[in-house]
């Protein structure tokens, strides 16, 4: 049975005057799959990321998210993907409860089903307790929870996970992966970026950009064995080490 | 020769109704010429911790000293002696890499050409950049910058506070190198970092939790430290494995470890058991083996005690 295709990216390009920040890569991710998108800082991750969420027009190349056009179609994108970021996530001087329900307006969910949602929610992430607090008074693993939690409430097809766990405690950072691992069984694909290489284990493949392109893309057993490497640490030192530019 | 002394330090933050501890009582010693990590999340204390050894905040409790000096009474002479990189990037974003270095040396009554020697290996790495202004460098070059300006005058006690979060493998590593040759020319250097890995390269370490040290020794001392038999687990459904591992009656812990879940078994219970269990959840291309905790392993095992 062929496997359903969500992102779909063939000579995707992005160009900054004479600065080609992305150059013409070319990959496709299926429904489901946690896929580990790596690379030095300044290697082009966050440009192409942002093109696939509909928030960069491409300088050529093509791409589909969710089926949807990333020239064309970025409204669309957006309302079928879930994005979190380590910088950006939630709003500080809102209540935990006032950001679910922010959040829920903004993707257009009903009452009844923000209610129903709010309560599972606040269940799953045993945060009953805390759902009048400031999400600023939280420590920054739960914020985290939190944030994914938000990011997927409206069930989209794809959730976008800027270095989601950077700093983030050895605990907490395994039970945010635990919430990935479930999203990807309920069908959600996760596409996702981290400087922690024990995380890229995690993913069912990896591709690792070096200025702007693609340098490898497997699944992280293959990617070892190809490099000859006993960790995904040793593959990455690898190829990053012959990047010529660096930048954030 | 002691360099730094920390004595039962207490921060709190807060009003009397609410409060919060960022550091509960703790005490430590650092050598000179040791290169000190405080391994720690976000949220452990660190920062607290970084900026009341460098004059910039004031504990509710207990005493510290740098170099000999106390904290408080005599925080001019701490602040000529020592380095301090902030976790944020706090040069001046509009002078250009040259004039930010020039206008520490001037602060320091120095000049750039007496230390130059300190310095000189990470800036000629920044050199041909030294007429743009920092607001504009790379993020790895912004690091260089400001490790070269709270270089500058000499000190003889840095602090680096989480120099390398947010930075990728690779700078990270070149980032650790430079460290190493620093502290060949005896500078002490206390350096904060939540990444686990990076406490191999620091001759002791304190782990910190909730403003609280679990733990202080030599990495491999704290390595050897752990209590019990650790495994690595693998097969081919891994997410399904650790939840099968967790529900299992003979662990203690599991944890996902990379390619493996580390397991921490209870007294008495055997792997041939732990197989026919694996085996009758249906777990194929099953793999165990016996395997060293790491400091990552330590932590989790000391942040479940507490």
């Amino acid at each position: 049975m062929m496997k359903e295709i969500v992102i779909e990216a063939e000579g995707l390009t992005k160009k900054f005057g004479d600065f080609i920040a992305v150059n013409k890569i070319s990959f496709n991710v299926e429904k489901g799959e946690i896929f580990g998108f790596l690379g030095a800082n300044g290697a082009g991750k966050t440009t192409a990321m942002r093109m696939l969420c509909g928030l960069s027009i491409p300088s050529s190349g093509k791409a589909a998210v969710a089926g949807f056009d990333v020239y064309k179609q970025t409204e669309n994108i957006k309302q079928n993907i879930g994005y979190m970021s380590q910088k950006f996530s939630l709003y500080e001087d809102l209540t935990v409860k006032e950001n679910i329900r922010f959040y829920a307006g903004i993707y257009g969910m009903s009452r009844a089903s923000v209610k129903e949602k709010m309560n599972s929610l606040l269940d799953l992430l045993k945060m009953s307790n805390e759902e009048n607090s400031l999400v600023k008074s939280l420590p920054l693993g739960w914020k985290q929870k939190l944030a994914f939690s938000v990011a997927i409430m409206h069930q989209p097809k794809i959730v976008f996970l800027d270095e989601p766990t950077g700093g983030v405690d050895p605990v907490t950072r395994r039970e945010f992966w635990n919430l990935i691992y479930a999203a990807a069984e309920k069908g959600i694909t996760v596409f996702v970026t981290t400087h922690y290489m024990d995380e890229a284990e995690y993913c069912n493949r990896v591709s690792i950009m070096v200025d702007g392109v693609i340098e490898a893309l497997d699944t992280p057993t293959n990617l070892k064995k190809n490099y000859k490497a006993v960790s995904m640490v040793e593959v990455f030192l690898q190829l990053a080490r012959g990047a010529t530019r660096s930048s954030d | 020769m002691i360099a730094i002394t920390v004595k039962n330090i207490v921060k709190t933050y807060g009003t009397k109704k609410e409060t919060i501890t960022a550091l509960d009582d703790i005490s430590f010693e650092v050598s000179r010429g040791e290169l000190f990590g405080i391994i720690g999340p976000d949220g452990a204390g660190k920062t607290s911790l970084f900026r009341i050894l460098t004059t910039l905040l004031l504990a509710q409790g207990g005493t510290a000293t740098v170099d000999g000096f106390d904290v408080v009474k005599d925080y001019k002479q701490v602040r000529n002696r020592v380095g301090y990189m902030p976790g944020r990037f706090s040069l001046y974003q509009d002078l250009s890499v040259e004039e930010n270095l020039e206008f520490f040396a001037t602060i320091f009554n120095t000049s750039i050409q007496e230390n130059y020697n300190l310095i000189k290996e990470i800036y000629v790495q920044i050199e041909p950049f030294k007429k743009r202004r920092a607001g504009k460098l790379s993020g790895g070059m912004k690091q260089k910058l400001a490790l070269c300006c709270a270089l500058i005058h000499k000190p003889s006690v840095l602090f680096l506070d989480e120099p390398t979060t947010g930075v990728d493998a690779v700078s990270r590593k070149e980032f650790w190198d430079m460290l190493q040759n620093l502290k060949k020319q005896g500078i002490t250097i206390l350096v904060s970092t939540p990444y686990m890995d990076e406490a191999a390269l620091c001759d002791r370490v304190a782990l910190l939790q909730s403003g609280k040290i679990m733990s202080i020794d030599a990495p491999q001392e704290i390595v050897k430290s752990f209590k019990g038999q650790l495994w690595a687990v693998r097969s081919a459904n891994m997410y399904a494995l650790l939840k099968d591992l967790k529900q299992y009656e003979g662990t203690i812990s599991c944890n996902s470890f990379g390619e493996f879940h580390h397991l921490l078994l209870k007294d008495g219970t055997n792997e041939k058991e732990l197989l026919t269990y694996l085996n009758q959840h249906q777990h194929t291309s099953i793999e165990l083996k016996k395997t060293e905790p790491g400091i990552e392993d330590c932590f989790m095992q000391l942040m479940n005690k507490n």
